[in-house]
């Protein structure tokens, strides 16, 4: 158990990220080290060198500006370091790249729940591809979440009524352990999930829905034979249309196309072809991205986001929709190239 | 002993001025109401204490289901939370050590409003009854933050917690005011500014920022509270509001109320040093000066809470650059200090001794604040075991020392006797050593990815979880330690001289304990406190 708990400081690198974040963190672990031995070191020496002795006399001493200057000046300089550092790993760290394969979650009191373009949805369990960009595009369906995955040194805030996201390119393949980490209510700690990695071969499997086999704790072996019944976990609920199809019929059944076109035609609104990722004008003057905070909000607030040129009749779905079904509609909408 | 006793009886002070419960609960006498701030603040600490060691206890073993159920351990790091933030730290030491202290260091015969202080301090009461009242109705769990939009919906009690912290924040305010004017308005004849003592203007910054931030605490407090009622969409998306600019508002007060806990307990080590050193403090007006740059960035870093809540990226870098800025000043104190008992003469009494845990622990407090302030750091370690390790350092070991440290050092001024010093030596070590066995092991936890505010954990987090508990009674038992031979010497302690510390700020050119109006006469003030010569290297304690 003692080796367990100082077996490292931090738990096993399991991105190129968190190897990253590990050489900032020892950084500045040896910075404070020496600053903690400066200061304690200096207060028991002069502890030992000036102990009260009634037959010796101090020295007036009031200041001095040169060590002031100093000890303005260096700190200033190593934080300015210590910052840009971070900063840059902080990059690194939020900027997805483009081709990544996107899942979405979403956080809800008290269980993750996993949505992917094949249409299935796992809780509890997310299923990733090793060495490949990934990125989750995360909201709650009640109160604030946040999810973290120690081994990739990252996490985010899951907010109620918009989309955060974050992303990794996991290179240790296994499983991976994640946590709520904002405070949610009675079941908080409970509040797990693991983070499931495949290696090539096992993620085309359990993309065709096959069997992937046990898969064991990351940078451990494989569990022995008592402990493999289990380790697969829930079963992937398996839906046979993909995300975007099931987009594709929220779109149609709340009546979208009444007043929507998907081939660039403009009926009383805009048509959806195209629209994600570009810049829309609004009525109000202001440019804003189409993006999944923005389709999000004109579905819910149509009136704060009416686009320029056209009447404010969007009525608002608010509460008509349930978050998975706001994610499939989403990513339809960003399919219609 | 009882020799004692007659001599302290004999004479007319402000403790047997007038006599009876009445003539405390109706006192104008800023050094009454200063004992009874502090009295109340230390049941309250017992109360936060209790609260802590329970939350210990369901921790010692992993898996839940210790002591308590999740909903109750919910309850628990709420109560401590909010106890121990609003009820105790916040006005430990403006209120209670700087009510008793701070007009006698001016020279003056009370603060410049002193039915204003009474009011404050019922005020602070009622605010705290409030809180209190809601532990035995359906309690609170939101933890002391409040987030929406649990805080909304959660069924519990939180509106009566909500209105308790919002009353005892007036209090707050108008004991700022109260001092800022007595600072401008009642400095004895040649007090002038840069002869005054660091701990006035330690007290001057935190009130400054004491007025400057409540109101917008109170603001968010009667926000939150009309949304709970009346259902207006504020800050709960179900209801069209925004629950991250809850965390805006929140951590705009909170932040720098993170100052108004710590610069006062600067202000005590600033004066205990060159006292016990017997050396002038080393850069006055830098350490004076750093405490209002302190103030200043508290006031423009509220956004290190939230790196990852959702803010905007350019929002993240400008916080944390301008946080870094935070450990400048604080620095520039930390190295003042050091300096200060270079070519002293150090005696090492409790006060000292106490300094010295706050030299400690502060500084790891605080070099821990950096990691946290680095953007990519803090992504990980937000929201884990470090950052409660990182404040407990700061908060504790801060401003818990020093209240400690301030209380021995005032002690024979307050009571005109003298605590054991063996009996110190022994709590000290006990409280000192129990903090760090109880804290240190929570930075590796956090580390390491154990989340806070879990009333589960894995299993791989129980050795460090079961030391982090053993340290915590450590401390339990140095505070009822503490308690003890502060009774003792109440009671019984030898008779304290007017100075027993050789020291030269003026509380200590009146009698111990000071009579009801301060000073037989007005005094008049010919240099700076910190004249510590070359010879002057004894202290009247240290003789017996
Ligand atoms: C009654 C007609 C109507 C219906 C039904 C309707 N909309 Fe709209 N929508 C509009 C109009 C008009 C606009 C343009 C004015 C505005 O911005 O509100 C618009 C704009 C939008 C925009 C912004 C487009 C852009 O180019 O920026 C989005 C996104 C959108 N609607 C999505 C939806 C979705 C999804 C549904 C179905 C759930 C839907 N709308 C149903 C009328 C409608
Ligand atoms: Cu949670
Ligand atoms: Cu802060």
């Amino acid at each position: 158990m003692i080796q367990q708990a100082f077996a490292g400081s931090v738990p096993l690198q399991g991105t190129e990220v968190a190897v990253r974040w590990d050489s900032l963190y020892n950084f500045l672990v040896g910075l404070s080290i020496f600053f903690f031995v400066l200061v304690v070191g200096s207060i028991l020496y002069f502890i030992v060198s000036y102990k009260h002795d009634s037959k010796k006399k101090t020295q007036y001493i009031t200041g001095s500006h040169l060590l002031e200057a100093v000890w303005i000046a260096v700190p200033t300089l190593l934080l300015m370091v210590i910052f840009v550092w971070g900063y840059s790993v902080y990059h690194a760290m939020t900027q997805a790249p483009s081709d990544a394969y996107e899942i979405r979650v979403i956080g809800k009191q008290w269980l993750w729940t996993f949505q992917y373009d094949n249409g299935r949805t796992t809780v509890g369990e997310v299923f990733v591809p090793v060495n490949r960009p990934v990125k989750l595009v995360m909201t709650s369906e009640d109160v604030l979440h946040g999810f973290f995955i120690p081994t990739f040194r990252i996490k985010q805030d899951v907010v109620p009524g918009m989309y955060s996201s974050i992303w990794f390119t996991a290179t240790v393949p296994g499983k991976h352990q994640a946590y709520c980490t904002e405070y949610c209510g009675t079941s908080h700690s409970a509040m797990l999930a693991k983070v499931v990695v495949l290696e090539d071969h096992q993620w085309k499997a359990w993309n065709q829905n096959k069997e992937i086999g046990p898969i064991p704790e990351a940078g451990q072996p494989l569990p022995s034979k008592t402990q493999v019944a289990g380790t697969l976990g829930k079963k992937p609920l398996i839906q046979n249309i993909s995300l975007v199809e099931q987009g594709r019929q929220v779109y149609q059944s709340k009546g979208c196309v009444a007043c929507h076109s998907t081939d660039g035609t403009n009926k009383v609104g805009p048509t959806h072809k195209g629209l994600f990722g570009t810049q829309v004008e609004l009525a109000n003057g202001k440019f804003v991205l189409a993006d999944e905070n923005y389709i999000r909000n004109h579905i819910e607030y149509p009136q704060a986001n009416t686009v320029k040129g056209y009447n404010p009749v969007m009525p608002t779905f608010k509460g008509l929709l349930t978050e998975s079904e706001m994610n499939a509609l989403i990513a339809y909408m960003k399919s219609l190239k | 002993m009882s020799n004692n006793s007659a001599v302290v009886q004999g004479e007319d002070h402000y403790l047997n001025h007038s006599r009876g419960l009445m003539s405390w609960l109706g006192t104008l006498d800023h050094k009454r109401i200063g004992l009874m701030y502090l009295f109340s603040v230390l049941l309250f600490f017992l109360m936060g204490g209790v609260f802590a060691l329970l939350i210990r206890l369901e921790l010692f073993k992993w898996g839940g289901h210790n002591l308590v159920d999740a909903n109750t351990y919910n309850k628990f790091f709420t109560y401590h939370g909010a106890i121990m933030v609003f009820l105790v730290v916040i006005p430990a030491i403006p209120a209670a050590l700087g009510n008793f202290i701070l007009p006698i260091m001016l020279g003056a015969k009370d603060v410049a409003f002193p039915r204003l202080n009474l009011a404050s301090y019922y005020i602070f009461m009622t605010g705290a009854l409030f809180a209190v009242l809601a532990l035995f109705l359906r309690g609170a769990d939101t933890g002391w933050t409040f987030y929406t939009p649990y805080s909304i919906r959660t069924n519990t009690t939180v509106l009566l917690v909500l209105f308790g912290a919002f009353i005892a924040g007036f209090s707050s305010i108008l004991t700022g005011l109260n001092f800022i004017v007595t600072i401008h308005k009642l400095r004895a004849p040649g007090l002038t500014w840069m002869r005054l003592p660091l701990f006035c203007w330690a007290l001057y910054a935190t009130s400054i920022i004491q007025v400057l931030a409540t109101p917008v605490l109170a603001i968010t407090l009667v926000l939150l509270c009309m949304e709970r009622i009346l259902q207006i969409g504020i800050f709960d998306p179900k209801l069209g509001g925004d629950p991250i600019l809850f965390q805006h508002f929140f951590w705009f007060y909170s932040h720098p109320a993170v100052y108004i806990m710590i610069l006062p307990a600067m202000g005590i080590i600033s004066e205990i040093i060159p006292v016990f050193s017997r050396k002038p403090i080393f850069g006055y007006k830098a350490i004076a000066y750093s405490s209002f740059g302190i103030a200043l960035i508290a006031f423009i870093v509220w956004g290190h809470h939230m790196f990852v809540s959702g803010q905007s990226e350019l929002a993240n870098f400008v916080f944390s650059l301008l946080t870094m800025f935070v450990a400048v000043p604080t620095g520039v104190k930390v190295f003042s200090w050091v300096g200060t008992m270079y070519r002293g003469s150090i005696h090492f009494n409790a006060p000292m001794l106490y300094a010295f845990g706050f030299l400690e622990l502060f500084t790891m407090g605080g070099l821990t604040g950096v990691f946290l302030a680095t953007l990519a750091i803090d992504v990980h370690l937000t929201n884990t075991y470090f950052v409660v390790a990182h404040f407990h350092y700061v908060m504790v070991g801060g401003t818990l020392m020093g209240l400690l440290a301030g209380l021995h050092y005032w002690f024979p001024k307050m009571f005109g006797r003298m605590y054991s010093e063996t009996a110190a030596k022994i709590g000290f070590w006990l409280i000192v050593i129990g903090f760090n066995v109880t804290f240190f092991p929570q930075f590796i936890l956090g580390a390491q990815g154990m989340p806070r505010r879990y009333w589960s954990y894995l299993p791989e987090f129980t050795f460090l979880n079961r030391i982090s508990t053993l340290g915590s009674g450590l401390i339990g038992v140095g505070f009822i330690y503490t308690a003890y031979y502060f009774y003792r010497g109440m009671r019984s302690g030898a008779k304290a001289d007017a100075n027993p510390w050789n020291a030269q700020t003026l509380e200590w050119k009146t009698s111990s304990p000071p009579p009801h109006e301060n000073f037989h006469e007005t005094p008049v003030v010919t240099q700076w406190p910190y004249e510590y010569l070359p010879e002057d290297t004894s202290m009247p304690a240290n003789l017996r």
